[in-house]
């Protein structure tokens, strides 16, 4: 491929990216900021602040848990600790899509860049989306859609902060219930191997549990040793040794 | 020190901004290290997909805001419901979104919320 149609497809593929504003993931998340804005106020946070905190911060639970902490009267370095305890999870889902989104010659710094975009939607959306793009066009189509979607939410906080305080309790409980439906379809839906699937039911049984059990580390206990075991149930019974699971090599053709 | 403008935005910084990107960038220099066929990957993502699931279980078993005072049998009873939809109609994900979320929609309201 000669280098200037190179350039060419790099921004095709970002505009590509850009379309999946109007996917579901997306659409969801867009109404659950709408309730952001609503909680924010609702909290007493400046409607300047939740906007900076939407571009600063992007994952939606830490910036909630920060303005719990912030309502609480916490003082920084307890907000830092609650707020960067309850992230570690942003590791292992951004370790997990670099390998599927970079190419040999993308460098270090542009994945740093754009790592600040991953939360949960943009990587249930790029888990799904990105095998269907060739790999020279993956890191556009993330930038694409991962930045758009970043900025959209950060404009709708700042429209929608005081124009929406309270919903009436069947639509905004339903609103609420919009997200988890969402990720237990779409990640089941859209698992390309079986580990996926075995650390899904002891995810979705191991959090609960040790919310329960051990109300601190439930989140570390369920995910850190839930997926460990997840890996050797399904290394041992499961997959079959040397088997291939990934199927990425689309062709050019196929776009979403 | 507390009254000026920019404090709060400090806070957020971080607190907020240098609290999740540490691990965001942890993963870009993890995820580098990591070939797409590696075995560790399948490691990787089989933790991913646990703390996801769990998070996304304690919001339906426990949620904030107003679904904290529904029923916990109606949002399992829904989320189940919409999951079933989902895979009888060959994994609509739209059909599952759907059905789960109209029909807590319709329980909250004939609980009279």
């Amino acid at each position: 491929m000669p280098p200037d149609s190179h350039t060419r497809s790099a921004l095709f593929w970002f505009l590509t990216g850009m379309r999946g504003l109007f996917s579901l993931p997306a659409i969801i998340l867009m109404i659950s900021f709408v309730g952001f804005s609503a909680f924010a106020l609702e909290s007493g946070i400046p409607r300047a602040e939740a906007i900076f905190m939407t571009i600063a911060i992007w994952a939606l639970p830490a910036k909630m848990i920060l303005i719990g902490s912030i309502a609480g009267g916490a003082n920084m370095a307890a907000a830092f600790l609650v707020v960067t305890l309850s992230s570690i999870r942003m590791m292992p889902m951004v370790a997990s899509i670099v390998p599927e989104m970079r190419t040999s010659r993308t460098p270090t710094w542009l994945l740093l860049f754009l790592s600040h975009f991953i939360a949960i939607t943009a990587w249930v959306y790029s888990m799904q989306a990105l095998r269907h793009v060739p790999r020279e066009g993956r890191v556009a189509f993330f930038a694409g859609f991962g930045i758009t979607l970043a900025l959209v939410n950060t404009l709708i906080v700042a429209v929608c902060y005081g124009l929406v305080s309270q919903l009436p309790p069947v639509v905004s409980g339903s609103l609420f219930f919009l997200t988890p439906i969402y990720f237990i379809v779409s990640i089941w839906g859209t698992a390309r191997h079986s580990v996926v699937k075995v650390a899904f039911v002891i995810g979705i049984i191991g959090g609960p549990l040790f919310a329960v059990l051990t109300p601190q580390f439930d989140i570390l206990i369920a995910g850190v040793g839930g997926g460990t075991l997840a890996y050797i149930i399904d290394r041992i019974w499961i997959r079959k040794p040397g088997e291939k699971q990934a199927n990425d090599t689309p062709t050019e053709g196929e776009v979403l | 020190m507390t009254e000026s403008w920019w404090w709060p935005y400090l806070f957020i910084v971080v607190a907020g901004w240098l609290a999740t990107d540490i691990w965001r960038w942890l993963g870009v220099l993890a995820g580098n290290r990591l070939d797409e066929q590696s075995e560790a990957l399948y490691w990787v993502r089989a933790v991913a997909t646990a703390l996801v699931m769990a998070v996304t279980a304690k919001l339906v078993v426990f949620p904030t805001g107003t679904l904290e005072a529904s029923p916990l049998w109606l949002r399992l009873g829904c989320a189940v419901l919409g999951f079933a939809a989902f895979l009888a109609t060959g994994h609509k994900i739209g059909v599952g979104v759907t059905v789960g979320v109209l029909s807590l929609g319709a329980g909250l309201y004939t609980l009279g919320f």
